[in-house]
């Protein structure tokens, strides 16, 4: 039962950032389906007691082909589909709970919060550049031969 | 030389619209060198920051500027420059037909009214409040409080030009709704509602952009963007601050 509710509410979050950004009207699906796609990995590796920084990297890869995948087939930029996808990984809870300690005068947490912060955004950031990276070894192999 | 303007204003144009619209820097470049390249110019020059482009079709050539004051994010619009950006690299279409359809989207109003984008914006804080372990006694408060934040940051926007001031406001008010509702016994938890109704304010994009222009070799774009969604993020963090604090 969780997960059809894990399912729903991120499909649910990632469509509606693709309203907010403005998305063309017929990738609000895919865009919604993409990040649900990188939520539930994330969900499930975490579940599976996987760090949070590593699960985020390959939620981040799986978004990202997902998009690429997504962009050659709707014939659209690459951004509309990566940036309401990823939206689910970015991590707003831990920010805001580092923003929490700080008010609270509870460096030692917040600190330590925000470090894990920075660590998740490096995570996104990794995830999205590694399938460019690939695509364009890719691309550069399929031109050699 | 006639024609030279003329291509110039068109992948200026293009340029402005795509930075308007919040594509990273180093796509509103390559569009503009592949709009340039298409009609036969091979050594068009562009950069781009967040706040401006410059563009000449040849380095020996007079260099155009142009400011880029604000920005908003439409995915839309960027998806249509791309369009037509493909179909003028594919040689079917006419530089001044290029600038009409081009002008078209410029002037084109958002794909999703405002009211629309409020709703939007209640259901993902709701969907966000459960995401984030929150219980379903959140979902309505996370909705409320997410839509009038958003609401709030719209009209804020209307009437100072400085949008983190906008931003800090509507987060207050977040703030202000989430507490109003736990004290009167709606919703469990009021770290899971301000996390969920905060979100359609975090700068999201603006992060995936800086480190793909970062990554890209864009430094001074990629640094600016990052700095932009620290202060994004900072406007949010010290709205809701101000109300942890009073409690």
């Amino acid at each position: 039962m969780d997960i059809i509710i894990e399912l729903i509410t991120s499909f649910i979050a990632a469509a509606g950032f693709g309203i907010l950004f403005n998305a063309p009207r017929q990738v609000l699906i895919p865009c919604g389906l993409v990040g649900m796609s990188g939520w539930i990995l994330y969900d499930a590796l975490t579940e599976l007691a996987m760090d949070a920084v590593p699960a985020t990297i390959f939620a981040a890869m799986l978004v990202a082909v997902l998009s690429q995948l997504c962009a050659k087939f709707y014939k659209k930029p690459i951004i509309v589909f990566s940036v309401s996808g990823i939206i689910p990984l970015v991590p707003g809870g831990i920010a805001y709970d580092a923003m929490r300690h700080f008010v609270e005068n509870d460096y030692y947490h917040a600190v330590q919060l925000s470090a894990q912060v920075m660590l998740l955004a490096g995570g996104i950031a990794m995830g999205l550049v590694f399938s460019e990276v690939v695509n364009q070894v890719a691309r550069k192999f399929s031109r050699q031969h | 030389m006639t024609k030279q303007v003329s291509i110039a204003k068109l992948c200026m144009l293009a340029g402005k619209i795509m930075l308007k619209s919040g594509a990273e820097t180093y796509r509103v470049e390559d569009t503009m060198n592949r709009i340039a390249e298409a009609y036969g110019m091979e050594d068009a020059q562009s950069y781009a920051t967040p706040t401006g482009i410059h563009f000449s079709v040849d380095f020996s050539e007079h260099t155009n500027f142009m400011r880029i004051t604000n920005r908003a994010t439409d995915l839309h619009k960027i998806a249509e420059v791309n369009k037509v950006s493909r179909s003028i690299a594919t040689g079917k279409l006419e530089i001044d037909e290029a600038f009409t359809m081009l002008e078209c989207i410029d002037h084109a109003k958002l794909t999703f009214p405002e009211w629309m984008q409020i709703i939007a914006a209640a259901f993902v804080s709701g969907s966000f409040a459960i995401m984030f372990g929150g219980t379903w006694p959140d979902f309505i408060p996370a909705c409320i409080a997410g839509s009038t934040g958003f609401a709030g940051m719209l009209g804020a926007n209307r009437l100072v030009d400085i949008r983190f001031i906008a931003e800090f406001i509507g987060s207050v008010m977040i703030g202000v709704v989430a507490v109003l509702f736990i004290s009167n016994g709606f919703g469990a938890s009021l770290d899971r509602i301000i996390i969920g109704a905060v979100m359609p304010l975090v700068p999201g994009l603006h992060i995936t952009n800086a480190v793909r222009d970062l990554m890209a070799g864009h430094l001074v774009a990629g640094v600016s963007k990052g700095v932009e969604a620290l202060l994004t993020a900072f406007a949010i963090g010290a709205g809701i601050a101000v109300i942890i604090g009073f409690i």
